[in-house]
């Protein structure tokens, strides 16, 4: 499966696409259910942030997956991916604009300002938006090697990432969740550090 | 953990126990324990009729807030109690290992008459009475819940504190054979709360037997607990088997874990916000949902009355 084949390609991205939202359609079907909790609200901001961190996750496997199964073809689920990462952290945000102040934003902002927890995850977010912009074929064209550049951000935003879910835990000591997530953030960014030291010992080795 | 909490998100149904025969399992149990407790003599103040779980009280109309009382099945489903683990649905699921009897509970430290009290002595020491609190947690969320028990004060009174005694300490059980959460080093074991004598001794403080008409599920801090409505949650200690009377300020579990956040006195209120969030508002479980605001929470979680024991402190200081 070096390149996938069009046809072949279309039907992986349906499949992973619906894949991509089953983690919504079931809250939503629980939702319905009444079977969200005691405290239904606390739930959906915590799968809705789990779910944009496994995303911010399974994004960044991209890359190294590729290089040790030589599977090509898989460069193009990453911007699904990405894409599936931002719409995970839009409905988080959203939460928490709605359910935590009710759509008030001057209440938000002082939040965001006061709490390093969330100035850090609003941060994360803000960061999502330009990488989420640029992500149409037309754009990322024009941007030539801009993009590439730009789209290092990811990386930052995973750093940022692992530092919101660390912080919000610290105050209940409740760590063993962010600290699995820190490992593997660690490990997908360590991944790309050891990948361009070897690339840059190569490049300047003498003859 | 990260895998764990994708599976919470959906249990595969053939994980989900059915409703009535998750009923009929507690009947069960309830009647094995009854059987159990039949053989050691049965305590008074559990009714022959009805369920054995049953305890009856007395509503006490002083101490019974308007508020909606919680549905039983929040209250007793959404816990944070350590012992058992961190989520808030692990206590439920995991507390069913605690073993209530028999029980003891050692009194002693700055007072004339030590003791060790066994349940049977506890549910005996004053009368039982109904009271509907209020409960914050420091989290931001709120239940109100009906309560059984009676004032510490009964008790204090009974052990005679000594002139030294100045503060009370309450540790609850640590057993990791019991208590899986126990294994894990998130809070250094066992739980210590601690009140001032002047706050222990309020008639709103409460120690604790029974919620819903019921004895205290274990998930809920069985078989005894503290119950202080003025102050964030975790300030009532749960599962207690020891309380010590003090010279001086009894060094708390989360006090010593995070002394920043959690000061020794963790009175409810919406001036003095903790480090991570607001303290302004917070969500009632059960009633204030996904289209309505969070309510205000009020100073003292609306118990002006033990505003007295604070005059003249500075409560942001001592928060």
């Amino acid at each position: 499966m070096q390149m996938l084949l069009p046809q072949r390609l279309r039907h992986v991205k349906l499949a992973l696409f619906a894949a991509a939202l089953s983690p919504l359609l079931h809250v939503v079907y629980l939702g319905v259910q009444d079977r969200l909790g005691a405290n239904p609200i606390e739930f959906v901001t915590r799968a809705s942030g789990d779910w944009a961190l496994y995303f911010l996750c399974f994004t960044l496997t991209i890359t190294p997956l590729r290089r040790f199964t030589g599977m090509n073809g898989l460069l193009k689920l990453r911007r699904m991916l990405g894409l599936y990462t931002f719409f995970y952290a839009c409905l988080h945000v959203v939460c928490f604009l709605w359910f935590d102040h009710f759509f008030d934003v001057e209440a938000m902002w002082r939040d965001v300002l006061k709490r390093p927890f969330i100035t850090v995850g609003f941060a994360a977010f803000v960061l999502l938006l330009p990488l989420a912009a640029t992500s149409p074929d037309r754009i990322r064209r024009w941007l030539g090697r801009r993009w590439a550049v730009l789209h290092q951000l990811i990386y930052l935003i995973a750093v940022l990432a692992v530092l919101h879910f660390w912080w919000m835990r610290a105050g209940k000591n409740n760590l063993a969740d962010p600290l699995l997530f820190g490992a593997v953030i660690a490990l997908l960014l360590g991944y790309r550090l050891v990948d361009r030291w070897h690339a840059y010992q190569a490049s300047h080795r003498p003859d | 953990m990260l895998i764990r909490r994708v599976r919470f998100v959906q249990p595969p149904a053939s994980e989900i126990t059915p409703r009535p025969l998750a009923e009929s399992r507690r009947l069960f149990l309830g009647q094995l324990a009854a059987g159990a407790l039949s053989v050691s003599g049965l305590p008074v103040a559990l009714s022959a009729e009805g369920s054995s779980r049953s305890l009856s009280a007395t509503l006490n109309p002083t101490y019974t807030a308007k508020d909606k009382p919680t549905r039983f099945d929040d209250a007793s489903t959404y816990n944070n109690f350590y012992e058992f683990g961190m989520d808030k649905a692990d206590p439920a699921m995991y507390a069913g290992s605690l073993k209530t009897r028999p029980w003891a509970v050692r009194i002693d430290g700055e007072i004339k008459k030590p003791l060790t009290l066994d349940l049977d002595a506890l549910l005996k020491l004053a009368p039982l009475e109904e009271r509907l609190y209020r409960l914050r947690c420091v989290e931001g969320w709120s239940m109100a819940i009906p309560w059984i028990g009676y004032s510490l004060a009964e008790l204090i009174r009974k052990v005679e504190p000594t002139g030294n005694a100045k503060f009370i300490e309450f540790s609850s059980l640590a057993d990791p054979a019991q208590m899986r959460g126990v294994n894990s080093r998130v809070l250094d074991w066992p739980y210590v709360e601690g009140l001032r004598l002047d706050e222990a001794n309020h008639p709103l403080t409460l120690l604790c037997l029974g919620m819903y008409g019921q004895v205290l599920p274990n998930q809920n801090g069985a078989p005894v607990r503290l119950v202080v409505p003025w102050k964030y949650g975790f300030k009532s200690a749960k599962s207690i088997v020891r309380i010590r009377f003090t010279e001086q300020q009894p060094r708390t579990a989360w006090g010593r874990a995070a002394p920043e956040e959690y000061g020794f006195y963790s009175n409810v209120n919406p001036e003095v916000s903790h480090p991570r969030w607001s303290q302004a508002t917070e969500r009632r479980i059960g009633e204030d949902g996904l289209f309505t605001r969070k309510r205000k929470t009020l100073m003292f979680n609306g118990y002006p009355e033990v505003g007295s024991l604070y005059a003249g402190m500075d409560l942001k200081k001592f928060f």
